[in-house]
């Protein structure tokens, strides 16, 4: 077996038992990326002398008996994740060559660990988009290719569309993502491998370039639900420097992976079977409902009332958010400045530089939602229903300990399509955009193919604060699904 | 009576309300761990959450929340136990975030009221709206280069408190009072310098002017008076120049407006149309501010005494004049000097020391009592030495200005310049007999002449080096020559 192909857990095992060294292990990542990502680009920026040194160090850890739980593992940082040292871009051309002074609280707890960066990963500017093809730095391939077609190049989603292809064309094994409406679960979906958007203040925003605040959540994706699990054990945490983390302790998650569903009532909500919905999308649902009946746990219809609402209600808060987050980045402290005639003029060449098409639409819509006269109309009313959304799954987890739902509404689609059609792109995030407003764990597992041998993904939802439940209900659904299909691309294929 | 400014249609009564903004007295900003102090070299004190650096989040210093709490204690308002922040945004280049944290929905302190002392003697009560905390932004400075602007952010994030007053006031003098009070407040508090010369004090003043008997007529604020003379004057100019307005034919706009201080003329900044919308939203990175009633005892407890309790303590207790128990706890440095002096000895002669020799020494010199090149340990120990008769009044006013020239203790300087006061009788009856010996004819003069005795007290004091007790003297003279 390739070093390249071991999951996270399988590597730790090797590292340990001495079949491999973090060196050699890092090096086969590198040669990977060398070797493929001129053309998936999906890392923005490698540092292949640092992962080296790093490597070292971590090899010298071990056999100094003084291993972390990550000890050695090579990952891929998504670039949004402010890395000390290391040019951070969030996909901008505004950030200019900004490389922070400081670590955030994440990575921070990742390095504290002993993992390796390999580098900065691609997504859509500002984690603004479903397709990655927002970014500054390129669009990102997703490693997947139809059947039926091999020539049309498909989107890996987004944001995170460069942490979800890197993982899954074994450029690393293992990525940081963030999640705002759907951001680690749809590309995770769309590239065959699991993701966890963990409940909102389990791990730091520190650090993290803010896309909206109230909803942004770092996480983790990998090739297995376990190794999502060793992943956010380490990410999470109480951070003083972040008012909204929660000081809670940290469980046990890899543990939690092999604790079965027998008992467990799983919520199916009906507000979820989308008219139009393809055919396989509505019968890989069912097969994850039955895997986990014949596993012992307990179905149970429920309703989530104010659905229809998440989509609208996130394209308002989102963008508010965004507009005033974004605002910092005015071209007089750091990255790029354009100058101009005087203050204001620096400002407008600036940002009209430096911000893609995408981020300005988001800055625009936040700027009229919260202005004097629509404030009331569109953003107050859209914290109401949140508001309503929040209670439709705390009433659902009265009766239910987990929710299954689709993870995205159709396979990855392919480049350039949806692109002229803002709102058909944002129906991609239908199905996630719920977790991010009411706060839940929700993660997406490879669950099945489309027609065309695409993955499709599966989604596990849960109350605040239980991911457990969501590596449990995760693994019994890999664990039945017995995936064997690869990429097309990928390292040393 | 009212106040009123007379125009050529009649007199106008004036209605004022104050928004003050005050920096919060602490070692760390609002929202960041960097420091405040007050002219560090530019942009020395900022941290990445005040530069507005990407990834950067906001927490909460508890000590200016701790401080905030005070002065609503002091103000005798409603501490709200829950209030929350919400980001006011504009784009300017002093202000690094693209908005402000601020409390504009649910702010920290409700409604209170201070009483303000007039000229008259009287009292009135000014009602205060609301307090709440912000950040400061930073500083633009245009004046150092042709072409470029540059900004310091040191004061970026430090924590402010806006005080917003009812529009209680109807005259300069009033308004004047109320900045005056709201200070002496603070600084007893200890939540605010209210250095008002640093900016640490800050006021912007609506005015509207109205016939007697109407409502409220349109309002104009005049932004960032640095002074209380200052808000006086532009409280004056401004009620004049809507008075104008209106007895012209014309109407008052809303508008905001700046006080020319060379000039004593209020000048539009911006009009209503040109003002921001600064769209107002909850600050998602911060929670909503939750204050435990049990820590709001705990800093009632912990509150000083005010003005007003230990003025009405200095009458009643101390026996002290109304004027002197104002000028005693005027400032607090100043009560906290007095009751140290006073501390175990006549509050009435310490008061009068004080507030006389003390003070016009302080003024001499140029020094405010917190510089006081005297301590209040050695002006107590100058009044013991009048008590125990060492020194007599006169000698006691000559050791304090040599305590003022040379810092050292009074007794120090009396045993250095040999000042004792002779209070031996034997003494004082040996120099009395040597000068009657000596001045047969003056004795003779005195039978028919009594005023002459002043001529005797000058010659036995001058022959006793000035150290004679005067009272000693008088005694044992006029005993010899009259007997």
């Amino acid at each position: 077996m390739h070093p390249t192909d071991f999951t996270i857990r399988g590597a730790l095992e090797a590292l340990n038992e001495g079949i491999v060294t973090s060196e050699a292990l890092t090096q086969a990542h590198l040669d990977a990326i060398q070797a493929l990502n001129p053309r998936l680009n999906a890392f923005i920026t490698v540092t292949a002398e640092k992962a080296l040194e790093a490597a070292r160090a971590s090899d010298k850890r071990r056999s100094d008996g003084l291993a972390g739980k990550l000890e050695g593992i090579p990952l891929a940082i998504k670039d949004l994740f402010c890395t000390a040292g290391t040019r951070t871009t969030a996909a901008s051309r505004i950030l200019g060559e900004f490389t922070p002074p400081y670590e955030s609280t994440v990575t921070s707890n990742l390095l504290r660990d002993g993992a390796v960066f390999l580098g900065k990963v691609n997504l859509d500017e500002f984690a603004m988009g479903s397709s990655n093809a927002t970014s500054a730095y390129g669009e990102v391939e997703n490693p997947w290719q139809r059947s039926n077609d091999d020539g049309v190049r498909l989107v890996p989603g987004g944001s995170s569309g460069g942490s979800a292809a890197a993982v899954a064309a074994r450029l690393a094994l293992g990525a940081t993502a963030t999640d705002t409406g759907g951001s680690i679960r749809q590309p995770a979906a769309f590239c065959g491998i699991a993701g966890i958007k963990p409940t909102y203040g389990r791990c730091s925003r520190w650090g993290v370039v803010a896309f909206a605040s109230s909803l942004d959540t770092p996480g983790p994706v990998a090739r297995t639900v376990e190794d999502c699990a060793i992943l956010l054990e380490s990410m999470s945490g109480h951070d003083p420097k972040d008012s909204t983390s929660a000081n809670l302790p940290v469980p046990d998650f890899a543990a939690a992976c092999a604790r079965g569903v027998k008992g467990l009532r799983i919520g199916v909500p009906k507000e979820y079977r989308l008219e139009g919905m393809p055919e396989e999308i509505e019968a890989l649902w069912q097969q994850g409902l039955d895997w986990l009946r014949a596993e012992g746990a307990e179905i149970v219809d429920i309703s989530l009332p104010h659905t229809k609402y998440a989509l609208p209600t996130y394209y308002i808060v989102a963008p508010a958010e965004a507009s005033s987050n974004l605002a910092r980045y005015d071209g007089v402290r750091y990255g790029a400045r354009v100058n101009g005639e005087d203050l204001k003029d620096l400002y407008e060449r600036t940002r009209a530089a430096g911000f893609g098409a995408e981020v300005k639409r988001r800055i625009m819509i936040g700027t009229y939602v919260l202005s004097a006269g629509y404030y009331d109309a569109y953003y107050l009313k859209a914290q109401k229903v949140r508001t309503l959304i929040k209670r439709d799954f705390d009433e659902a987890f009265k009766t239910v300990d987990a929710i299954l739902t689709p993870a995205t509404p159709s396979a990855a689609f392919a480049a350039g399509e949806k692109q002229d059609d803002p709102v058909a792109m944002y129906l991609n995030d239908v199905f996630t955009v719920t977790a991010n407003l009411a706060g839940i764990p929700g993660m997406t597992v490879p669950a099945g193919y489309d027609r065309h041998g695409l993955p499709l993904g599966l989604q596990v939802l849960a109350r605040d604060f239980d991911e457990e439940t969501v590596f449990a209900v995760g693994t019994a659904i890999e664990l039945a699904a017995g995936l064997k299909a690869l990429p097309q691309v990928r390292a040393f294929a | 009576m009212t106040y009123t400014i007379e125009g050529e249609t009649g007199p106008w009564e004036l209605v004022i309300g104050l928004e003050v903004h005050a920096q919060v007295t602490s070692n760390a900003k609002l929202f960041s761990g960097a420091a405040t102090e007050f002219g560090a070299e530019p942009n020395s004190q900022v941290s990445f959450v005040d530069a507005g650096f990407p990834g950067m989040l906001p927490v909460i210093n508890r000590e200016c929340v701790a401080q905030a709490v005070r002065t609503g204690l002091g103000l005798n308002a409603q501490v709200n136990p829950w209030s929350r922040f919400d980001r006011k945004n504009y784009f300017y280049a002093d202000l690094p975030q693209g908005y402000q944290i601020s409390q504009f929905a649910h702010p920290i302190v409700g409604t209170g009221v201070i009483t303000v002392e007039l000229s008259d003697g009287s009292t009135k009560e000014i009602g205060i709206t609301r307090l709440h905390l912000e950040q400061d932004a930073g500083k633009s400075i245009h004046d150092q280069h042709p072409t470029k602007s540059f900004i310091d952010l040191n004061r970026s994030g430090v924590a402010l408190m806006e005080i917003v007053s009812e529009p209680d006031m109807r005259s300069p003098e009033e308004a004047g009072a109320y900045l005056t009070k709201l200070r002496q407040i603070l600084r007893y508090l200890g939540t605010c310098d209210g250095n008002m010369e640093q900016g640490s004090l800050r006021a912007d003043v609506n005015v509207s002017v109205r016939k007697a008997g109407e409502g409220f007529r349109t309002r104009c604020e005049v932004k960032n008076v640095n002074s209380i003379r200052f808000v006086m004057q532009a409280v004056e100019a401004e009620a004049r120049r809507q008075i104008e307005v209106w007895e012209s034919g014309g109407t008052v706009d809303q508008e905001t407006r700046l006080f020319d201080t060379s000039r004593g003329v209020t000048r539009s900044m911006r009009s209503k149309e040109d003002a921001h919308d600064y769209r107002y939203f909850p600050d998602p990175d911060l929670p909503p501010l939750v204050i435990d009633p049990s820590w709001i005892e705990e800093l009632k407890a912990g509150l000083p005494e005010l003005p007003d309790a230990r003025r009405t303590r200095y009458v009643n207790d101390f026996g002290l004049s109304a004027y002197d128990a104002n000028v005693l706890t005027a400032e607090k440095e100043t009560a906290s000097f007095y009751e140290e002096v006073a501390a175990g000895r006549d509050p009435k002669v310490a008061a009068n020391w004080v507030t006389g020799d003390f003070f016009a020494m302080l003024n001499r010199m140029g020094k405010g009592i917190e510089d006081s090149p005297v301590s209040a340990k050695h002006l107590g120990a100058l009044l013991d030495l009048i008590a125990d008769k060492t020194l007599s009044g006169k000698m006691a006013k000559e050791v304090l200005e040599a305590m003022g020239e040379t810092g050292k203790a009074p007794g120090t300087i009396v045993e250095e310049r040999g000042l004792r006061q002779v209070t031996d009788t034997g003494a004082i009856e040996a120099a009395v007999d040597a000068i009657i010996a000596a001045n047969p004819d003056k004795v003779e003069q005195y039978r028919a002449k009594p005023t002459l005795f002043g001529w005797f007290v000058g010659q036995v004091m001058k022959a006793m080096k000035g150290q004679g007790n005067p009272a000693l003297v008088n005694e044992v003279l006029k005993a010899k020559l009259d007997g």
